[in-house]
Parts: C-alpha cells; sequence; structure tokens
C-alpha cells in the first residue's frame, strides 16, 4: 500500500528490502548487522558540511523530532528561568511543567537514537523578547503547532510500528500544549489557520515547511533532512 | 544475538511465522534495522511487540474496521454535543464559541470518515443519529448517562449530565480523552497507508486540542469537581484524581479511560528519573486497544454496539 512518494523517500533501504524479498526471512540473521550498519548510519560521506544532516529512514525522523524538541525544552527552559513580565505564579506553574515535559521528551530521543543522534542544537532566540508575555506565547503558540504539525506530517514516513506508536503518544501532548496556550493568550483553542474548517482536521506540515520555520530558531549550520524531502 | 537466533528457531517450528507478524513484512524491516544503537536498546519493547502481533490477536483489523471503529466514536461525540446544544441554559455562554467548534469538529470528523467508507460503512454505524436528543439523556442509540449496561435506561452514573454543566463538561472530558487513546491506538495499523494514516493523525491531534481546553475548562467553571492543580494533560492513571468522579459507579465508568496511563517506561527506555515520575506519565499519552474502548468505556454509552 505504499505511495510513491514513500518508496522515493525509502530509496537507500531498497538493496535492503529487495536483499529480504529474495532471500526470504529465515535468512535475515545472517545479513541484519551488515545491511543496518550500512544503511542506518547517521550522515555519512556524502553530507554536506555546512548543514547539520538528519540522516536517513526512521533515523531521520527521529532526528527531526529530536531537533524540535530540543529547541522547545531551551526555549521553556529559557522561559522559566527569566519570567515575563507580569507573569501569574498559576501560569509559570503551567509552564514549567511544559518545560518538564519537553525535556522529557528531548533526553528520550537523545537516548533512544545514541550514536545516531545529531548534535546538541545552539538555539537562536533572538526574535524573541523572554520579558513580554505577548512575545513568549506566541512563540510558544507558533512551536507547539510547529510540533504537532510536523509530527503529524511525518508519522507516515516512519517505517517501524513502535517509532510510530511512540510519536503518536508524544505529539497529543504537544497538541494539549498548543491549546492551552492558545487559552493562556485568552484565544479559541484552534483556528483556520491550524484545522481546516471543511473538514476538522488538523493542518499537518511536510519536514520541508517545517525545517525552514524551525531553522529561523536555529544558530550556526541549519537542519537539513535530503532523506525527509527537506 | 540470541533472539535473532530465537526468531529462527520460530521460524523453523513455525513457517508461516513471518507471515504471522505481518503480512506486509514490516516486521521483517524491523529487524534488520536493529543494528543500531536505538533498537538494541528497544529489543525488548520491540519483540514483546511483535509476538503479541503474532499470536495474542486473531487477526489485523483492516483499514475500513479501524475507521468505523473511529466512526463510532466521533458518532457518540457529535449526539453529545449535539444534544448538549439543543438544552437551553446548559452551556455558559462565554464557554459556547469554543465547545461549538468542538460540536463541529466531531460533526465534520463524522462527515469526513462516512465520505472516506462510502459503502463499508457498518451496518451499526449507519443506523446511528446524531440528532439531538430532545429530552432527558438517552435515545435509542446512545445512553449518556453512561447506564447503556444497566437496566434503566438513562438511570447511570452521570444522569444529571445535560442538567449539570460541571457533569457535562465531565463526560465531555472522557469522551475526549478516549478519543486521543483510541485513534493512538490505531495508528499502527494504518502504516502504510499515507492518506488515511495522516488523517487519523490529524483528527487524534484535534480530539487532544478538545480534551486539553475541557481540562481547563473544568479547573475555571467547576473547580469544586476537580483537584486545584487538575491539568490539560493526563497525570497518571488518575484512579483517585480523574475529577471525573462523582460517585462510585462512575469511578467504575472511568477508570478504563485512564488504566495504563501511569507507564514511564517509553522504547524500552525508562524515562522516570528524567525529570520526576510525575512529569513522566504526563509527557506521553498511551493507546488503547479498540476492544478496551468498545468493551470497558464505550459500552456505557452505546446502546446498541
Amino acid at each position: 500500500m505504499k505511495t510513491t512518494t514513500q518508496e522515493n523517500l525509502v530509496e537507500k533501504g531498497m538493496a535492503r528490502r529487495s536483499f529480504l524479498k529474495f532471500a526470504g526471512a529465515g535468512a535475515v540473521a545472517a545479513g541484519v548487522l551488515a545491511t543496518a550498519a550500512s544503511c542506518q548510519k547517521h550522515g555519512g560521506v556524502v553530507s554536506d558540511p555546512q548543514v547539520v544532516d538528519l540522516g536517513t529512514g526512521d533515523i531521520a525522523v527521529l532526528n527531526y523530532a529530536y531537533a524540535l524538541e530540543q529547541l522547545e525544552a531551551a526555549f521553556y527552559t529559557q522561559v522559566v528561568s527569566t519570567p515575563y513580565t507580569g507573569i501569574t505564579d498559576a501560569e509559570k506553574a503551567l509552564l514549567t511543567e511544559i518545560r518538564d515535559h519537553e525535556i522529557i521528551h528531548r533526553e528520550f530521543f537523545k537516548t533512544a537514537l545514541a550514536g545516531n543522534a545529531i548534535p546538541a542544537l545552539t538555539p537562536n532566540f533572538s526574535s524573541i523578547t523572554f520579558t513580554d508575555k505577548a512575545s513568549v506565547l506566541g512563540t510558544a503558540k507558533a512551536f507547539e503547532d510547529l510540533g504537532v504539525a510536523a509530527y503529524n506530517g511525518a508519522g507516515y514516513l516512519i517505517q517501524t510500528t513502535a517509532y510510530l506508536e511512540l510519536a503518536g503518544k508524544i505529539v497529543s501532548v504537544e497538541a494539549r500544549h498548543a491549546a492551552l496556550i492558545r487559552n493562556l493568550l485568552g484565544q479559541n483553542l484552534a483556528d483556520d489557520s491550524i484545522l481546516d474548517p471543511s473538514n476538522g482536521l488538523e493542518r499537518s506540515k511536510t519536514p520541508a515547511e517545517v525545517l525552514a520555520i524551525a531553522n529561523k530558531y536555529v544558530s550556526g549550520k541549519p537542519l537539513s533532512a535530503p532523506a525527509l524531502g527537506a | 544475538m540470541e533472539l535473532l537466533n530465537l526468531i529462527n528457531d520460530i521460524q523453523a517450528a513455525d513457517p508461516e511465522f513471518a507471515d504471522r507478524i505481518s503480512p506486509r513484512r514490516a516486521a521483517i524491516k524491523n529487524i534488520t534495522s536493529f543494528g543500531s544503537k536505538v533498537a538494541v536498546a528497544a529489543l525488548p519493547f520491540a519483540f514483546s511487540t511483535l509476538f503479541k502481533k503474532a499470536y495474542g490477536q486473531t487477526a489485523t483489523p483492516s483499514v475500513n474496521d479501524v475507521l468505523n471503529f473511529a466512526l463510532t466514536a466521533e458518532l457518540t461525540e457529535a449526539s453529545f454535543y449535539n444534544t448538549a446544544f439543543a438544552r437551553a441554559g446548559l452551556i455558559n455562554s462565554a464557554d459556547s464559541n469554543a465547545i461549538g467548534l468542538i460540536r463541529t469538529d466531531e460533526n465534520n470528523h463524522v462527515n469526513f470518515i462516512r465520505g472516506i467508507l462510502s459503502s463499508n460503512e457498518s451496518a451499526a454505524n449507519k443506523a446511528r443519529s446524531t440528532a439531538p436528543i430532545v429530552a432527558g439523556n438517552f435515545n435509542t442509540w446512545f445512553d449518556f448517562s453512561g447506564g447503556a449496561k444497566g437496566t434503566v435506561p438513562g438511570a447511570g452514573p452521570f444522569a444529571d449530565v445535560f442538567n449539570s454543566y460541571a457533569i457535562f463538561l465531565a463526560v465531555a472530558q472522557a469522551f475526549e480523552d478516549t478519543g486521543v487513546r483510541a485513534y493512538k491506538g490505531q495508528a499502527g495499523f494504518l502504516k502504510g497507508n499515507k492518506t488515511v494514516l495522516t488523517a487519523a493523525l490529524n483528527i487524534h491531534s484535534v480530539e487532544a486540542r478538545h480534551a486539553s481546553y475541557l481540562r481547563r475548562l473544568r479547573l475555571l467553571r467547576a473547580p469544586s469537581t476537580v483537584p486545584a492543580d487538575f491539568r490539560p494533560w493526563v497525570t497518571g492513571d488518575m484512579t483517585t484524581a480523574s475529577g471525573i468522579t462523582v460517585t462510585t459507579a462512575a469511578t467504575a465508568a472511568t477508570n478504563p479511560i485512564y488504566a495504563g496511563e501511569a507507564n514511564v517506561t517509553q522504547g524500552g527506555v525508562n524515562i522516570g528519573g528524567i525529570v520526576s515520575t510525575k512529569a513522566a506519565t504526563e509527557a506521553f499519552d498511551e493507546p488503547l486497544t479498540s476492544a478496551d474502548v468498545v468493551n470497558n468505556i464505550l459500552s456505557n454509552f452505546l446502546k446498541t454496539s
């Protein structure tokens, strides 16, 4: 049931698939380490040294999530350490809990990816005025909406069911954050910019669309994911 | 690698093992990715999933099965909100825009899924009407008192659901949190179908937005019915602090909605020590199987299955 697009995106995995097709499941064990090593290594000799390459296959999707979670965790860490003017105790408590969730997401991906993980990113938050409530909550809203749209849009790129389930476990928490931030801003839980009013579906984003936005918040080498079309 | 030898042994004993774990070879693809550290760390988790898949289930649901299951949940929600809006004075006017959006979303989800299913819509779903219940809390298809399993219609633990705003919000939260877990549990069955999987994910996150808003609203509008630190996200399994609990019977009806949410092991990684156990349970929402959703939760509200 794979789409043409997916086949193109996993082209580098075709050797593995062909091998399996002809060798059958019983012979898998012998080829496992060799094939996995050849197609799952992060970066690789073809990587552009001017970018942070997220890798290929499921590793690329996991690094994609890891990069976004790094930015979110860094953002909320700053928000909590330098609260905006007029912050209430209730708002600070909520933003601190969101920070904790994002740190857990970040550390989870870092542990799960281990040697395949991209480096720690240096965020660029120069566009944010951390003393100003509207700037901080406006950015929080943008990050949460972006995260939801990113996970939703990358779900079909995930090859391993367990990873798809993990992404699903995280994205709904990001959506809970997003609705709360809108509430703190006095806005409705969603609007037509993120929700298609004709069918009630969230508007997901492709990795290319997401990285174009996320890279505004990254210092140094921009994130790049050719394997994900970004 | 012991586990890979084990796969070979099983293959020898059961030549159809590969087909059992995945007719589409997804599981075999999983095995080939085990060379990296991440996969090795996740092995026990992944393998328990494989074996459950191979021998614990009778059949993998088809895409139409998944969509009909989702449609049943959406029909329940749509009927619920349509009825609430037909009751004068129930919904606080300050909240009617947001709850109105939720109502519109649920009706749109019904229409969207029906559009995909077309002639594959189940007879039971086709029969269900989302028209508002004119009086009382039940009709031919739904019992929003949560009493569908009982002998007296409309006499369940949430009998005042359309008379009390606090109980209405509690039941709404129950449906939305259930919806989040229900869609999450089906994602794996849609893998490989870009269109339907992405649509399901795009509904799943909307249900989570609804749940978050309703939880926030309960804290603001009905603070006496929820703990002081009640949150838009799910803390633990909420057996003592669901805030939905109004009676012992209600607890029995709502505990299954949060069963398993205290999990702190994700993908074989224990995340409980990163910040705190509490935060770890909040940071990941957990899936439910369709059987758990239908048999333990929706069965309290669906008069026909």
